[in-house]
């Protein structure tokens, strides 16, 4: 029982982080039909700004304040990246094919990957992210006696900041996309880019801020990656193309386009990875989370939220 | 009187004529084969010299091009985008090594190669690699045809799903069987499973000479080249520059891009099992992840999409380059990226496009040239 909770929790974690990322690529392929294969590196980079700007401040001991710094700061980076990207590589794709513009995205992601390895910047070495968050122990689930085998499973602050904040952020997310009138410009431009601009959506900019938001998002993901697990890979790891592609299951198996779908598909990856990894067998942790993108894919081509009404963003 | 039938018509000319380019494949590569060294022999043209690094880098060429066209049967021709081509290599490169290795073991009692150039080892190499090639092509079919019936992206997203679990169930495997005694006292699951898991396939014998690389190097190189000239590859090309319009043209749009993406897989099967018979590879599977399938992608993208000199062109340059520039190794990945970057935003349909090298214009005009000098009137 012990064991299964902790799971549960851990499982939670690491599928709002999934859900964060999977709503880059949500939003992406919502709006202009590719897979951003490019959206994992910035996850990645996310990961490694953060720690080198904690580096560089000097940062050592557990600070929510120095924690909302650097998220902040690591969003606005990596929202700017997000914007250079669209800018320079894919807009001037917007009419090409979209074997073209998932080809180019692999480039930006194979370039933004091997130029981050170069020795001058985060080099080839694993590195270790120093605690910005107190280990703080939340709340203690009793279970049974209580005996010497650790009766109790602890909640706490991190996972339940990376739940809360993810929630947040997709709270947020979903008031811009519905409540405002830049939202309505989204998903005007998603369901057909060129009326859209006929009815005098500015679709360029739409689009930029539909990177922006999805770059700023993995950003946060990437934080709160490293600050669950401090131990970063190096930049062209293929850790994170591999993080990244769950993510982008995660928004298949949840209804590629859809905001809710990305949430559900996160935590269901999320869950599924561990409690396979706990209960069946750690080694195949990778290959339960194919098996099910091949399986919904069987089933379910549209996903879970995917239907005739399909909210796409 | 009986009609005399012209001799040109008969059936033995027409299969002859159709296996003539294949005798060809065979004759050239047999001719490669003496003119490469072997070992520490060298081979001097005047002031070249050829070392068997050369034979090697020669080697290395012919495996890329293997998997450099066969994959252009898939993105080039088809316009379907997969990103599990090594993958495949690897389902090849292990079903044969397996093959070649066991079959050594039970053999002939030890797994070392036999050396002459056409002997019974040669014979189980040769079934291996076909062996592996099928198995590569079930395993496409397997793949192919819940993603095909889906939208293009979703087959980039399957393949590279099938190549992690291919991947990740290698590692699992257990450790390669010594000799023929361990062979006896393991199980069935011990010997099936017996490819070395993380540490990679050791001991595999290394029947793959430039004979046999370019024998098939060849082979696909013909095949894709009367595929694209022939009424499927026609079908192929129409799905990729319309869907819905090859389909209102009566071309059964699933059935054909699963044919593209079997046939490639059987080649990049081939091709595997080539590479891991080669002198100085072990087979590992942490090596055939998607940065190897990434790297079959780009030759394809910058030799053009359809272009079969391209892609040959392509793997050429690419596998000489980074053995030229060692020293750079860091920058390879990043002039790659921006290569592909640029290629795709200058010219989007690759250098060559969908056209051959002899069909761009100023080759093209010496062609026609030549033609009208030989044509009649």
């Amino acid at each position: 029982m012990t064991k299964f909770l902790q799971t549960l929790i851990d499982g939670i974690s690491v599928g709002s982080l999934y859900a964060l990322i999977a709503l880059g690529y949500t939003m992406v392929y919502g709006t202009l039909k590719f897979i951003n294969f490019a959206h994992a590196s910035v996850f990645m980079l996310g990961a490694w700004v953060s720690y080198t700007l904690a580096t560089a401040f000097g940062y050592t001991g557990p600070n929510l304040l120095h924690a909302f710094i650097i998220i902040t700061l690591t969003m606005l980076i990596c929202a700017t990246l997000g914007f250079t990207i669209e800018r320079l590589a894919y807009r001037p794709l917007r009419d090409a094919a979209r074997l073209n513009v998932l080809i180019t995205a692999i480039g930006v992601a194979l370039l933004l990957e091997n130029t981050s390895a170069l020795p001058k910047i985060f080099g080839m070495q694993p590195a270790k992210m120093v605690t910005l968050l107190p280990d703080v122990r939340l709340y203690g689930i009793q279970l049974g006696a209580g005996g010497a085998a650790g009766g109790t499973v602890w909640i706490q602050l991190v996972d339940v900041l990376i739940l809360g904040l993810s929630l947040t952020l997709m709270g947020l997310l979903q008031f811009i996309i519905f409540n405002t009138k830049l939202g309505s410009a989204m998903r005007a431009a998603s369901h057909d880019v060129r009326t859209a601009a006929l009815m005098g959506v500015p679709v360029d900019r739409t689009i930029s801020i539909t990177f922006v938001i999805g770059s700023a998002l993995a950003a946060a993901a990437g934080f709160l990656y490293v600050m669950k697990y401090p131990g970063i890979s190096p930049p062209a790891n293929t850790t994170w193309a591999l993080l990244g592609l769950k993510a982008f299951v995660a928004a298949v198996v949840g209804g590629i386009g859809n905001i809710r779908g990305a949430m559900v598909g996160g935590l269901l990856i999320g869950l599924l990875e561990l409690f396979g990894a706990g209960y069946l067998s750690p080694h195949y942790r990778d290959a339960y989370v194919f098996a099910l993108l091949i399986a919904v894919l069987l089933i379910r081509p549209t996903g879970i939220f995917g239907s005739t009404a399909i909210e796409k963003v | 009187m009986e009609q005399q039938a012209d001799w040109r018509e008969s059936k033995a000319i027409i299969l002859l004529r159709g296996l003539l380019p294949y005798l060809i494949c065979i004759a050239l590569a047999y001719g490669l084969k003496l003119l490469m060294p072997v070992g520490r022999g060298t081979l001097s043209l005047g002031p070249i010299v050829i070392t068997s690094f050369y034979t090697k880098v020669f080697g290395g060429i012919g495996i890329a091009i293997i998997m450099a066209v066969s994959l252009n049967i898939v993105n080039g021709y088809t316009g379907q985008f997969s990103l599990g081509h090594a993958g495949f290599m690897a389902v090849g490169a292990y079903v044969s090594s397996w093959i070649t290795y066991y079959g050594s073991l039970y053999r002939f009692d030890s797994a070392a190669m036999k050396a002459e150039f056409w002997s019974e080892g040669s014979l189980l190499f040769l079934g291996a690699l076909l062996a592996g090639g099928a198995m590569a092509a079930v395993f496409g079919y397997l793949v192919g045809l819940p993603s095909l019936r889906l939208r293009g992206d979703y087959l980039a997203i399957v393949t590279l799903g099938f190549g992690e679990i291919v991947r990740v169930f290698l590692q699992q495997s257990s450790p390669v069987l010594g000799d023929m005694d361990e062979v006896k006292e393991a199980s069935w699951k011990e010997l099936l499973t017996g490819v070395g898991g993380a540490l990679g396939f050791d001991g595999v014998p290394k029947y793959s000479s430039i004979f046999w690389i370019w024998v098939f190097a060849l082979i696909t190189v013909v095949v894709a080249y009367r595929l694209k000239e022939s009424i499927h590859g026609r079908a192929f090309i129409s799905i990729r520059e319309n869907e819905i319009a090859a389909e209102a043209m009566g071309v059964p749009t699933t059935k054909y891009k699963v044919r593209a993406f079997v046939l490639a897989a059987f080649f990049a099967g081939i091709g595997g099992g080539l590479f891991a018979h080669d002198l100085g590879n072990v087979i590992n599977p942490r090596e055939m992840n998607f940065v190897k399938s990434i790297d079959f992608v780009i030759m394809v993208v910058l030799g053009g999409m359809g272009s079969i000199s391209g892609a040959v062109l392509a793997a050429t340059g690419l596998t000489i380059l980074p053995e030229a520039l060692r020293e750079f190794a860091a920058y390879r990945m990043i002039v790659y990226a921006l290569l592909l970057i640029i290629v795709m935003v200058l010219r989007p349909q690759g250098l060559f496009g969908i056209r051959e090298i002899w069909e761009l214009p100023p080759l093209n005009r010496l062609v026609r040239r030549a033609r009208g000098k030989g044509g009649a009137p």
